[in-house]
C-alpha cells in the first residue's frame, strides 16, 4: 500500500478477481466446449476458443484500465463533526491510455454506498480528473483520510480490479454546534458574566481603530490609511459595544464536549450576527474581531482543544 | 479537466445498450430462422419492437401476470410445433423463445450482461445447424455487437453524464478485444487436443437436415433428391478421371419389390459373397463424403478394396460401421471392367425374381409374349431397351402421377418418368420374363472442377439403374435411362432434361459465368471442409508431426499447448500492458525524447506545467542550454497549438532534439 501525499497505482498494488458475471462466462465457455466435442463441431471449437481468448484479453484490458494512474490527495474543506467531509482526489493519466468508469471510495466512509454514486469519471489520454470522496466525520479534530479503494470493471464486467492507497491527507473537523439556541453568555473584559446589550444604533461612525487581522476589507478606511501610517478600520457606534467575549468560564457542566459545542454554537451565531467577538479559552485568548479568518481561527481553536 | 460530483446515481443501461443487444440478437434470430420454425424469429421481432418502444417512450415493464402466461404460451408453442421439448431442434427453439421473453424483464446492468452471455450462446448455436463459410463470417457481426453491448453496459449510464462514450468507441473497443483474441483462438484451434465425440448421446433429430439416398426407392424419391444442389461427395482421382458414362457410384442395392417400393435385402438374410473377377486397370481415388446419417460409402462400380472401418455386403455395397454423421474422407480402389457373381444360387435366384402378385397384368402379358417368342434372356434385355428407345418415352423430373398399376400405367400410358421409373419398370419387366434382376441406386457422373481437379457429385446426380443376371456373364449393368436419354449418362443431368428450370441452378447448362464462379466458390468450400471443418484428432496429429518433423503422440499435445499458450499470453500481455504507449505522433515522440533527456538530470515536467513554462524553468537550471531549450519549446508549442503543422518544422524539431544533449 503506497504511502505519501501522492502515489502511482503500480502493478504490485493491483488485485484482480472474476465477478459473478466472469464466472457465468466461464460456465458458458465450458458448455460451449462440451457441446463442440459432443457434436464434433469444428467451428464450435473455433468460437469457443475465440471467446476464451476474448475473456483473457478482457482481463488485461480491465487491469490496465486502473494500472499506473497517478493519484494525489488534496486538502479537504473543514466541516462540522457529523457532516460529510469531502476529500478531493486528483487522478492523472500519464500512460497514453484513456480510462473509463473508474470508481474510488473510502473504505470506512460510513456512507451508505447505495445512496451515493459510485463516482465514475473518465480520464482522457494524459488527462486528469478530480474525484470527490465523501466521508462522514465523527468527532472534532483532525480527520485522517482513510484507505482509498480504487476499482473498475470496465470494459466487460467480467473482472473486478481494485487497488488500495493510503495517502497522507487530513481534514480539520470543527466541533458539532449545540442545537438549542441558548443566548450568548458574554463576559466583560475582566471575565464577569453579563448579558450583552446594544443600546445604540449600529450605523453611526464612531472613529478609527488600528487594523486587526480578520477585519473586513470593506471596513478599512482607505482614505485615513493613506494619510497616516498603518491601516485603520472604521468603527461604528454600537459595534464596539456589541463586542462580546465568548468565555470557557461562561459555559457550565461536566461534559467538556458539550461546553465546546456550546462555544461553537455561540461563535457561529456571533459571526452570523456580524458581531465582534472574542474567544477566551483556558489556554488561548483570541481578541474580539469578526470576518471569515477570525471565524475559522476560533473554530480551529475549539476543534483542537 | 473534468470534475465529477459524487451524487450521480447509477442508472439502468440506456438506449444505446439496448440497440446493441437487439441488433445483435436480430441477426442471430435471422440465421436461426433458416433452421427453426419461422414463428420463433417472428415473435422475437415483435418482442424486440415492444422492448425498444418501451425504452424509447418510457413505458412500464410488463408485470409478472403478463410475463408468466407468455412464458407458458411460449413453452406450449414449442411443444406443439416440435412435438417435444427435447431433442436438438426443440430445445434450441425453447431456448430461443425464452431468450425472447427475457427481453421483457431486461432492465438492470445485471440483466443486460446475462442477456449478452445468453446471446453468445444463441449465436454460436447457429453453427450447430450449418457450418458454411458465410455463416461463420456473418455470426461475427452479432458477436461484435454483443461485445459492444457488454462494453456499453459496463460503462453504465449515469444521470448527469458529463462524458459519454459513443457507440463507435464502444464498437471499436469491442472489435479490438475480439481481434486480440484471434491469435489465442488460432493457437487453441490448432493445438487443443481434439477428443473424438460424442461424449454422450446426441438427440435423434440432430441429423435430420442431412439428405442423401435412402435404403428404399419409390417413384419420386430420387427425382426429389435431384432438386437439391447439395454436394453429396467430392472425388479426387489419382490418375485420369474415367469417362462420364463409366462413373457409376454404387450405393444401396435393392432386391425386394413391394407395391411401388423397392427395398434392400434383410439384414438377417445371409447370402454368399458374390464372386468377382477383375479385368481392367485399377482406378484409385479418394472421396470426401458429406454426412448423410446412413451407413453407405459411395464407391465407383465396382469396389475392389475397402476403406477402414467398413464392410462390404454380398451384393458389393460398401457400408461403414457407423452412420456417416461428419464429413469423412476415405481412399477407394475400384475396377471398371469386371465379372460379378458368375453363379447364382437358388436363394439368390428366388430373390431376384420376386414380384408381388396380381399386379400390372399388361406388363406380365408383354413378358409372357417375349417368353413365347422363345427369346433368350439377353434378347429379352435388348427387347426392353429397344422398347424404351423406340417408343415415345420421355425423361423428365416432373412425371405425372401413376395409377394403381404403376408399372402398367408407366409403360403403356404415361411414358414420362425419371430414372427410378425406368429402372424399376425395367427390373419388373425382366423379373416377369424370368430374368433375374435388381436395382442399384447411387450417383452417376459428377462435375469436374478444374480449379481443384476433382469431381463434384451432387444430390442432383442421384441415379438408379439395373443389374440383370445372365448366364456366363454374371450381373450385368443395364441402364434403361441411357436408352431414353443417352445424354444423361454421357454428359450429366443438366444437358439431359428439356425442362431444366426445375433443376438446381448450378446443375443447369445455361449461365456459364455463374457456373465458373460457382466452381471457384466450390474449390474454396472444399478447402474449408478439408482443413477447417474436417480438422480432427488425426489431422491435428499429422499436421503437428509435419511441423515438428517427428511423430508426436496425443500426450505431447498438452505440453506443446501449455508452452505455446504461455508464450502467447506473455506476448499479448506485453503489448497490452507496457507502460509507454506506441501511438505517439512523431511530433510528440520528439518532444518526449527531449523530456527524457532532461529527466535524466532530474528536470521533470509537471503534469500541469505548460510547455513554455517548463522550458523557462529548464533554461533557468541550465543557463548554457537556454537557446536550444527555448527553441525546442517554442517550435513544439507552435506545432501543437498554433497548427503550423508543416513537415519542415517537424523535421526541424526532430533535428534539434537529436542534437540536444545534457551532461
Amino acid at each position: 500500500m503506497p504511502v505519501g501525499k501522492s502515489t502511482k497505482l503500480s502493478r504490485r498494488h493491483i488485485y484482480i478477481l472474476p465477478t459473478r458475471f466472469g464466472w457465468l462466462f466461464g460456465i458458458l465457455l465450458i458448455a460451449l466446449l462440451v457441446g463442440s466435442i459432443n457434436y464434433s463441431l469444428s467451428l464450435g471449437f473455433a468460437m469457443t476458443f475465440l471467446l476464451a481468448g476474448f475473456g483473457s484479453v478482457s482481463m488485461l484490458h480491465t487491469w490496465r484500465n486502473l494500472a499506473n494512474l497517478h493519484i494525489t490527495l488534496r486538502r479537504a474543506q473543514s466541516v462540522f463533526a457529523g457532516e460529510e467531509a469531502i476529500f478531493e482526489l486528483q487522478v492523472n493519466e500519464d500512460n497514453h491510455r484513456a480510462r473509463y468508469a473508474l470508481n474510488a471510495h473510502f473504505k470506512e466512509s460510513q456512507i451508505n454506498l447505495e445512496n451515493i454514486d459510485t463516482n465514475m469519471p473518465d480520464i482522457a489520454v494524459f488527462g486528469e480528473a478530480i474525484f470527490k470522496l465523501p466521508i462522514l466525520s465523527q468527532k472534532r479534530g483532525w480527520l485522517t483520510a482513510p484507505r482509498i479503494t480504487f476499482s473498475t470493471e470496465f470494459p466487460v464486467s467480467f473482472f473486478h480490479v481494485w487497488a488500495y492507497a493510503k495517502l497522507d491527507g487530513k481534514c480539520l473537523i470543527y466541533p458539532a454546534p449545540l442545537n438549542h439556541n441558548q443566548a450568548i453568555a458574554s463576559t466583560d473584559e475582566a471575565g464577569n458574566t453579563g448579558n450583552q446589550h446594544s443600546p445604540h444604533g449600529d450605523d453611526d461612525f464612531a472613529g478609527h481603530r488600528t487594523y486587526q487581522f480578520g477585519d473586513s476589507p470593506k471596513r478599512v478606511d482607505w482614505k485615513a490609511s493613506s494619510r497616516e501610517q498603518g491601516l485603520f478600520t472604521k468603527q461604528f457606534q454600537g459595534e464596539a459595544v456589541s463586542s462580546v467575549w465568548l468565555d470557557w468560564q461562561a459555559t457550565t457542566g461536566e461534559n467538556i464536549e458539550l461546553r465546546i459545542s456550546q462555544l461553537t454554537r455561540w461563535v457561529i451565531d456571533a459571526e452570523a450576527n456580524k458581531q465582534q467577538y472574542g474567544l477566551r479559552l483556558p489556554h488561548l485568548i483570541l481578541n474580539p474581531a469578526n470576518g471569515d479568518t477570525h471565524y475559522q481561527q476560533c473554530l480551529t481553536a475549539l476543534a483542537l482543544m | 479537466m473534468a470534475t465529477f460530483t459524487a451524487f450521480n446515481t447509477r442508472l439502468n443501461p440506456n438506449l444505446q445498450t439496448l440497440i446493441w443487444l437487439l441488433g445483435a440478437l436480430s441477426i442471430s434470430y435471422a440465421l436461426h430462422a433458416i433452421n427453426l420454425h419461422s414463428w420463433v424469429s417472428v415473435s422475437f421481432v415483435l418482442f424486440a419492437i415492444w422492448r425498444f418502444l418501451m425504452e424509447k417512450n418510457g413505458w412500464r415493464y410488463p408485470p409478472i401476470w403478463v410475463r408468466l402466461p407468455l412464458t407458458i404460451i411460449g413453452g406450449v408453442a414449442v411443444l406443439v410445433s416440435y412435438g417435444s421439448l427435447f431433442g436438438r431442434d426443440a430445445s434450441m427453439a425453447l431456448f430461443a423463445v425464452m431468450v425472447t421473453l427475457k427481453l421483457l424483464e431486461t432492465k438492470t446492468p445485471r440483466d443486460f450482461i446475462v442477456m449478452v452471455i445468453l446471446g453468445y450462446f444463441l449465436t454460436i448455436n447457429v453453427l450447430l445447424f450449418t457450418q458454411a463459410i458465410w455463416v461463420f463470417f456473418i455470426i461475427q457481426i452479432p458477436m461484435l455487437a454483443l461485445t459492444a453491448c457488454l462494453v456499453s453496459t459496463s460503462y453504465s449510464s449515469r444521470k448527469n453524464a458529463l462524458s459519454h462514450i459513443t457507440m463507435k468507441t464502444q464498437a471499436g473497443l469491442a472489435g479490438r478485444m475480439l481481434l486480440q483474441a484471434v491469435p489465442i483462438m488460432l493457437v487453441l484451434f490448432i493445438l487443443f487436443p481434439r477428443i473424438p465425440g460424442p461424449i454422450w448421446g446426441i438427440p435423434r433429430d440432430a441429423y435430420s437436415g442431412m439428405t442423401g439416398l435412402s435404403d428404399s426407392m419409390e417413384p419420386g424419391s430420387i427425382s426429389d433428391l435431384s432438386l437439391s444442389s447439395k454436394v453429396a461427395f467430392r472425388a479426387e482421382f489419382k490418375s485420369v478421371i474415367p469417362a462420364n458414362n463409366q462413373l457409376y457410384w454404387r450405393g444401396p442395392v435393392l432386391w425386394h419389390q413391394v407395391g411401388r417400393s423397392w427395398l434392400k435385402t434383410s439384414e438377417r438374410l445371409i447370402l454368399p459373397q458374390e464372386s468377382l473377377n477383375i479385368k481392367g486397370k485399377d482406378v484409385n481415388y479418394s472421396i470426401t463424403l458429406e454426412p448423410h446419417n446412413r451407413n453407405w460409402l459411395l464407391m465407383l462400380d465396382i469396389p475392389i478394396s475397402l476403406p477402414p472401418n467398413a464392410t462390404v455386403k454380398h451384393d458389393f455395397q460398401v457400408l461403414s460401421n457407423e452412420p456417416i454423421r461428419t464429413r469423412i474422407r476415405y481412399d477407394g480402389q475400384s475396377n471398371l471392367q469386371y465379372v460379378l457373381g458368375e453363379t447364382l444360387n437358388e436363394q439368390e435366384q428366388t430373390l431376384s425374381l420376386q414380384l408381388s402378385e396380381d399386379e400390372n397384368p399388361k406388363t406380365h402379358a408383354l413378358a409372357k409374349q417375349w417368353l413365347t417368342e422363345n427369346k433368350s434372356p439377353s434378347d429379352i434385355v435388348l427387347a426392353a431397351i429397344k422398347m424404351f428407345r423406340e417408343q415415345p418415352f420421355i425423361y423428365t423430373l416432373a412425371p405425372p402421377r401413376l395409377g394403381n398399376e404403376p408399372v402398367d400405367d408407366f409403360l403403356f400410358n404415361t411414358r414420362r418418368g425419371f430414372c427410378e421409373h425406368y429402372s424399376s419398370s425395367f427390373v419388373y419387366l425382366m423379373r416377369a420374363a424370368g430374368v433375374p434382376a435388381r436395382i442399384v441406386t447411387g450417383y452417376q457422373g459428377g462435375e469436374l472442377n478444374p480449379n481443384g481437379n476433382y469431381l463434384i457429385v451432387r444430390q442432383s446426380d442421384a441415379h438408379a439403374w439395373a443389374e440383370v443376371w445372365l448366364q456366363g456373364r454374371g450381373w450385368v449393368r443395364v441402364d434403361p435411362t441411357s436408352a431414353v436419354s443417352p445424354s444423361r449418362i454421357e454428359s450429366g443431368i443438366g444437358s439431359a432434361l428439356s425442362d431444366s428450370n426445375l433443376l438446381p441452378l448450378f446443375a443447369r447448362q445455361d449461365y456459364p459465368m455463374l457456373k465458373k464462379l460457382y466452381l471457384n466458390w466450390d474449390a474454396v468450400n472444399n478447402g474449408w471442409n478439408q482443413w477447417v471443418l474436417g480438422y480432427d484428432q488425426q489431422k491435428q496429429l499429422s499436421l503437428l508431426s509435419k511441423i515438428i518433423g517427428k511423430k508426436i503422440a496425443w500426450e505431447d499435445l498438452g505440453l506443446i499447448l501449455v508452452g505455446v499458450m504461455i508464450s502467447l499470453m506473455l506476448i499479448i500481455s506485453y503489448f497490452l500492458l507496457r507502460n509507454q504507449a506506441v501511438l505517439l505522433s512523431p511530433v510528440k515522440k520528439s518532444y518526449h525524447r527531449f523530456l527524457n533527456k532532461l529527466g535524466k538530470i532530474g528536470l521533470v515536467k509537471l503534469p500541469h506545467e505548460g510547455v513554455i513554462n517548463f522550458g523557462n524553468r529548464a533554461a533557468a537550471q541550465l543557463p548554457e542550454k537556454t537557446k536550444e531549450i527555448d527553441e525546442i519549446s517554442q517550435l513544439y508549442s507552435s506545432i501543437q497549438y498554433a497548427n503550423s503543422n508543416q513537415n519542415s518544422s517537424i523535421a526541424l524539431l526532430k533535428k534539434l532534439v537529436k542534437g540536444f544533449s545534457v551532461k
